[in-house]
Formats: structure tokens, sequence, C-alpha cells
């Protein structure tokens, strides 16, 4: 089957950077270009000042348009957010989150981009009334599939039916290859040694992880070896993360149409140790995915209480390693000098 | 989650009737006033009451009951927001200054709750 993988980076990535001011939108734009990712993701209101509670900066959508036209970015994914806790104490009513929804679809027509990112949490119904508008809009409503769902969730084949019984095609997925983490990430054994997990109990639950064993199961073994706050948050991490099995995704190809590459630590070698991207790739290759797949860096949590995060070069190696599973010859690299 | 950077270095300042300090919403992204359910103060041991607490940003200032039903403004991704406690003196020099902020988000199945302590100094 034949099939047409893109490199692009979720502006997420650079959260820490973005955060406090050291990098700029524009920045980030042109380091993921460089790096040959020009597909660029955002979450609206993370890279938007002001969406969606005070409404669209039009001067600020300009700007974004005149970075990417300067770089060769391509507009990926506005990823929304829905807040239908909006209001203390009861959820947000069915047709202001539709009417949500459509703003949010109008919002990533004007940045551009063929897809916006549902969370996961969001009712089929909420998407399914929303989808005839995206249609209208050239656009599609992605829902993302997330650890601890994965597709064979019933919650996500509620959604799946859903969209099948719509007959649009402006419904479909954005898988985050968190569901797929087949060993317990290293960054995230070493945070919780920090907060004072004993090696001995943290190397019980990383082997238990490998070994599959039911988190319930690892959880009661913790406790019974004394474990206690931080050591069974360890063990509980195992009720929300597991190596699904990439395959999973082929019965469902022809919703997918966006892929958020998740990783928790690049090595100096190119390597994600707890997520396969080589089987990963290869399932993507088989399903004959047309699409993007956009880093997403998210070990940046697990080491900024020691370290300032380098999300930059996190991202690099990731696009290293993905231009290579893609067969590309050329090597990912920046051209620009980052300022000292 | 930038717990680290939440509270902001060297903006502890007395002001008329309290003091101030900037912070910012330790979160990926912003968030709605309404879904801001607390920001509790804490000054070398001293957690300040909710009513002493005032929240600015870009010029407008609320209190925390006015923050729970504002539906048209918000704390921006890395937006330094002023926190304001009136009806508290504090001595010139180092102070011991925590931020917990509880936030209601939409896709979590609990509210959780940052809290961020930073060594800020008053200038006599």
């Amino acid at each position: 089957m034949t099939y047409d993988i893109k490199r692009g980076v979720s502006l997420y990535s650079y959260q820490n950077e973005t955060f406090d001011g050291t990098l700029t939108r524009d920045d980030v734009i042109r380091i993921s270009c460089e790096l040959g990712a020009n597909g660029i993701e955002v979450i609206g209101e993370q890279s938007f000042w002001g969406w969606p509670e005070c409404g669209v900066n039009e001067a600020d959508i300009a700007a974004w348009h005149e970075s990417m036209q300067r770089y060769g970015g391509v507009g990926v994914s506005h990823d929304f957010m829905l807040d239908y806790k909006r209001y203390k104490g009861r959820p947000m009513p069915f047709d202001e989150q539709v009417a949500s929804v459509k703003k949010d679809i109008d919002f990533g027509a004007m940045l551009g981009v063929k897809f916006i990112r549902a969370l996961v949490s969001i009712t089929p119904e909420v998407l399914v009334a929303a989808a005839p508008y995206a249609e209208e809009k050239g656009i599609k409503i992605l829902i993302e599939v997330h650890a601890p769902l994965h597709f064979d969730h019933p919650w996500i084949i509620r959604h799946a039916e859903a969209f099948e019984k719509s007959g649009s095609d402006a419904l479909g997925f954005l898988p985050d290859m968190g569901m797929f983490v087949f060993k317990f990430p290293n960054v995230w054994k070493e945070k919780f040694m920090r907060l004072g997990v004993p090696k001995n109990i943290a190397d019980y639950i990383e082997k238990a992880y490998e070994d599959r064993v039911l988190s319930e199961y690892v959880i009661l073994d913790v406790r019974e070896m004394g474990g206690t706050g931080p050591a069974i948050a360890m063990a509980e991490t195992l009720r929300h993360n597991a190596a699904f099995e990439p395959k999973r995704m082929l019965d469902y190809m022809h919703r997918i149409h966006n892929i958020h590459g998740k990783f928790y630590e690049m090595t100096e070698d190119y390597v994600e140790p707890s997520i396969p991207y080589d089987e990963i790739v290869k399932v993507l290759k088989q399903g004959g995915y047309k699409g993007y797949i956009c880093s997403e860096y998210e070990g940046n949590r697990w080491i900024e209480d020691v370290e300032e995060p380098n999300s930059v070069e996190q991202v690099r190696r990731q696009q290293v390693m993905l231009a290579r599973l893609l067969g590309e010859t050329e090597t990912p690299a920046l051209k620009t000098p980052l300022a000292a | 989650m930038m717990d680290h950077k939440m509270i902001v270095a060297g903006s502890l300042k007395a002001v008329e009737g309290g003091f101030a300090l900037e912070a910012r919403l330790p979160y990926y992204r912003g968030l709605g006033l309404s879904m801001v359910e607390d920001i509790a103060v804490t000054v070398d041991g001293t957690t300040y009451p909710r009513e002493a607490v005032r929240f600015t940003v870009r010029d407008t200032t609320y209190t925390l009951d006015e923050m729970e039903t504002c539906y048209d403004n918000r704390w921006n991704f890395g937006e330094k927001a002023l926190i304001t406690v009136l009806g508290a003196e504090l001595a010139p020099g180092e102070h011991k200054v925590t931020v917990a902020v509880r936030k209601r988000i939409s896709y979590l199945p609990f509210v959780p709750t940052m809290t961020a302590s930073k060594d800020l100094a008053l200038a006599a």
C-alpha cells in the first residue's frame, strides 16, 4: 500500500522555552522547519494569547501566517480544549459545546490547518453534531486517542461507531504514541526516585511493567514491600499506561489523519527507549498512512525539577530518528545557531 | 509542570494596603478565569485568607470569587499575573513565598493544585 509519511512538530514540545519567552512562536516555527519538520501543530490557546475567552487577535494570526510563509511551514492541526467544565458545578450544555467546537473550526480555518484535535473526553454526539460545519469549512475533527485509552477501549469504539453512523468523513482519530509505551520510561523512574522511592521498589516496578503484570497486582506488591506515597504513585502509573500494540491502529487507518509523536526521552544515539518507533513506523507504512507524525516532547515535566529541559535538542534527536525510519537520506540539522 | 517558573523571581513588592508578587499559571496552556478555583498565598508559614487575595491581568483586577463567574478573560500561557494580598504587611528582607493554584481542568478526573515556593526579597 502506498504511504506518504511527513514530519512535523507540535509546538507543545517547546513549552518550557515559550512559557517564559526564551523562545518565541516565530523561533520554534523556524527551528521545526529547519529540521525538515515543516508540519506545524499548535494548541491554539498555548500559541495564541486570548483564545478562546477573549476572541481572536487578528494581528497575531497575521504574524503566524508571516512566520509560516518565511520558513515554509505547513499548518497541520489546531488542538482545541473545549472547557466543558467552564461553569462551576454544572457541565456546559450540549448546544453550547457544539457551538464552541464550531468556533474552534473557525479558528482552525483562520490558521489554515486541515485538522482540529478534540480531547478524548469529549462525547461523540458533540463531534457528530459539529461535523457538517467542519465539512463546510474543509476541516476534519480528530479525537486524540491517548493513554489510558486505546483503540480497543469501549469509549473509543463508541466514537468509531458514531463516526461511521454519521457518514461524515470530517470525523477521525489522532493517535498519541504514548499508548504504546513498551518500557517504563527512565525519566519517570528517576523522577520517582528523586521523590524518595527506594531503588529496590523502583527496579521492581520497572521490571513488572516489562513483564506486563496487571497494575493492581503491582500496586499491592509495592504496598507489601513497604512502599508509601511516591512508591504507590509510581506503581499507579501502570493504571494509566500500558504497552498496547501499534498494529491496533490498522483497523482505523481510514480515519487516522494525524499522529502525535509522543516521546519522553531521546538518547544521544537517537533512540526513544520506551516507545517502539521502529515498529510504529512499520505499522504506519503497512497501513498506507498519509499524513504527519508531529513530535510531541513530554519528558520536560519529568526532568524540570533538576534540569532545564532542552526541548530543541530533544526534538532534533527525534526528528533524526524519524528521518532515518522514513528512509530519508539527509540528516535533519539546525541551520541557524541558537542564541546562548 | 513549570512549577519552578510559577513564582516570578524578584517580583515581591509592597503596595498600598498590602504586598504583591507576580506569578504564572503552571500549565501548558492558559485558562479561563472561571476555572481558576483558588490561589492561596503563604508567606513564612502564614496563609492569608482567600478574601484578601486580588488577581490582576492586563490592568483588570478581580477577587477570587469574581473570577469564578468571569467567562470573558483568561490567565494566558506564561502570562505574568499580579497577585496582591491586602491587609498584610511584610517586613523588608527575605521571605519564603508559597503560591498554590487550584485549577478545574475539564479532561482531568481530579482537580489539581499546583504549589510552588520561592525565596523573594522585599526591598526596604
